[in-house]
């Protein structure tokens, strides 16, 4: 096709090309109209606009099967169904005692399990007084401590991925089919919730805080005052520190502290957040595994020191 | 050295099977060098796509063993031995023939991707930006097109139907790119959520685990875009923000009709597109 410019009209280097392969640029595609009066509307929403169409159905190469892996594809969902199922039971179990979650007086260092903090209900505290309760709350205060880390753990974009494949077979594993007819993904409720994330994030650091202040609690000698570590207290470190590290990768954190700036040389500190953060987030899955696994012990291991079963030792 | 045994899906739109070959195994081989020597013996009609030999093309996509891996960057000593090495075609793409798909649909998709759309230049006519401004965007450009993410991914592996309405991982880090670039003025946020499918991925890495250019797809891509798309979308106290901001965002339409090949052509209106003739096997 010839352009009938005059030569002296500068023309672009394009002029005369054809789209690329070979395909006419048309526009997007209009919905059909149906009356000739419609001629004049123009689309405005997405919805209006006939999806592009892709041709489906093609026959497809290679056999019929679920997968031609041959390696132990099955052993990584299979560990995390296991180790899932062996926390949330547990957890579920230790939310229900409402009993041992607390070592006060009567050993040498005040612990609380990671289950039940914050303990702001009435029944939480037991002999304690003091401070602000919620007193209509009657069932285990670990159920209402632990609605907000539990939200942020299940939609949390790690165990999200750990409990689609495992719990879900959507994918079991690379390239074996998932067992489903229908596939929607995180488009539909309940799954659109997912997208609550951040809230969960911030949220949860208000729990951090508070677990951090048990874990200084922990330090606390009974009686004069004073102040040591037992491996109480240690455990109960670990845990806040895993709780910060797990929110500090959290891909909602890496996204609030830089990620959603185009221009990082114009805002430096963000830049240098978003960098902090990066290293962080690579880890997530390992920290998310290790703080869930550390969060369950240290519930365990109040348990056992409350209920007498051993006593706390005591480092110096 | 002993034999290998390489066991290769020959077929075409008509169906296929595999097709066991016995051959030598030479020492530091990749699994394109021992398919070269079928050709060269056994099978000269096998059907193959290649082009550099060096991972950098991404032409030798297939499944091996079950995998998706590039052929010419898969060395035959990593794969168990005294197996049957099982080369088969990419699931996801209709198959011309032996190890060749029709990768087609993904640039039905590219063509859909709004392009760069830079805003007015400095008063000198030139753009400045800084390293770390555009390093994100870069990692993205390591792209080979291989289209093996896309073969793994299984919201259209395994759903034939979602593939109208989904871009996939290769397009979302183009997607990325733009969207993160500091000169970009365009809003692809509504366009993802409504049109490509973006909320259809599940976030379970397989693109990632087999992107021979280790892009980190889902970390870098999906999950920013997915937190960019709640920005937009979901998030309430953001909205509201943008409110008292008074910022405007572009309607998915608006975006989508920057694409430059919004309208794809089908096979039936593309009567010059070249047909591979069957070959009979027998
Ligand atoms: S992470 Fe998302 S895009 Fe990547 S393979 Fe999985 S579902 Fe597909
Ligand atoms: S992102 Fe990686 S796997 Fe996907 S097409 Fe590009 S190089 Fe291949
Ligand atoms: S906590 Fe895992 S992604 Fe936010
Ligand atoms: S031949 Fe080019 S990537 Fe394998």
């Amino acid at each position: 096709m010839m352009s009938r410019q005059s030569p002296a009209v500068r023309r672009s280097p394009m002029d005369g090309v054809d789209d690329r392969a070979g395909a006419k640029c048309q526009g997007w595609p209009r919905a059909p109209r149906d009356l000739e009066e419609d001629y004049e509307r123009v689309s405005t929403t997405l919805q209006d606009l006939k999806p592009v169409p892709v041709e489906l159905g093609g026959v497809r190469g290679g056999p019929d099967v679920r997968t031609l892996r041959r390696d132990g594809w099955w052993r990584s969902p299979a560990a995390t169904v296991a180790f899932l199922t062996v926390v949330v039971v547990y957890a579920t179990w230790a939310v229900f005692q409402n009993s041992h979650f607390f070592v006060g007086a009567a050993s040498h260092r005040d612990l609380i399990s990671p289950l039940y903090s914050p303990c702001i209900t009435a029944n939480c505290y037991g002999t304690v007084t003091g401070g602000w309760h919620i007193s209509w709350w009657k069932i285990s205060p670990g159920l209402l401590a632990l609605t907000i880390p539990g939200g942020f753990r299940a939609t949390c974009y790690y165990y999200r991925k750990a409990y689609y494949r495992g719990f879900w077979q959507s994918p079991p594993g690379c390239a074996v089919s998932d067992g489903h007819s229908r596939y929607t993904g995180e488009t539909r409720f309940p799954l659109i919730l997912q997208n609550l994330h951040r809230y969960f994030f911030v949220l949860a650091l208000v729990f951090n805080v508070v677990l951090t202040i048990d874990a200084v609690m922990a330090f606390r000698l009974p009686g004069d005052g004073g102040i040591g570590v037992s491996v109480g207290t240690l455990v109960l470190v670990a845990n806040a520190t895993l709780l910060w590290l797990y929110s500090a990768s959290c891909h909602a954190c890496r996204h609030l502290c830089g990620g959603q700036v185009n221009e990082f040389s114009k805002h430096p500190i963000r830049y240098r957040l978003w960098k902090l953060t990066t290293p962080l987030n690579a880890r997530h899955m390992q920290i998310a595994w290790a703080s869930l696994a550390l969060v369950a012990f240290a519930d365990l291991y109040v348990r056992l020191v409350a209920s007498g079963v051993f006593s706390d030792p005591k480092i110096f | 050295m002993a034999d290998v045994t390489m066991r290769v899906w020959r077929g075409d739109e008509d169906g296929g099977t595999f097709t066991e070959y016995v051959m030598p195994a030479v020492e530091g081989e990749v699994v394109l060098d021992v398919i070269h020597r079928i050709q060269a013996g056994p099978a000269p009609d096998l059907a193959c796509r290649w082009n550099c030999k060096a991972g950098k093309c991404g032409s030798c996509s297939a499944e091996i063993n079950g995998l998706p891996k590039l052929m010419c960057m898969t060395r035959m000593d990593v794969l168990p031995e005294g197996e049957p090495v099982v080369v088969a075609p990419m699931r996801t793409f209709p198959i011309i023939r032996d190890l060749v798909t029709d990768v087609a649909f993904n640039y039905t998709m590219a063509r859909q991707v709004p392009p760069f759309k830079p805003r007015e230049p400095e008063a000198d006519g030139t753009y400045r930006m800084q390293q770390i401004d555009i390093e994100r965007g870069q990692e993205f450009r390591k792209c080979i097109e291989c289209f093996m993410c896309q073969d793994v991914c299984h919201v259209i592996r395994d759903h034939e139907e979602n593939k109208a309405s989904y871009a996939g991982p290769r397009m979302f880090i183009r997607f990325m790119e733009l969207e993160s670039h500091p000169l970009d003025t365009d809003d692809r946020r509504e366009l993802l959520r409504e049109r490509m499918g973006l909320g259809m991925c599940n976030i379970t890495k397989c693109c990632t685990e087999v992107c021979p250019e280790h892009i980190k797809i889902t970390d870098n891509a999906i999950i920013p875009l997915k937190e960019r798309v709640v920005d937009a979308s979901y998030d309430p106290v953001a909205w509201l923000g943008r409110k008292i901001l008074r910022r405007t965002k572009r309607s998915a339409l608006e975006a989508a009709l920057d694409a430059p090949g919004q309208h794809t052509p089908t096979r039936q209106e593309q009567p010059t597109r070249p047909v591979v003739s069957a070959t009979d096997h027998s």
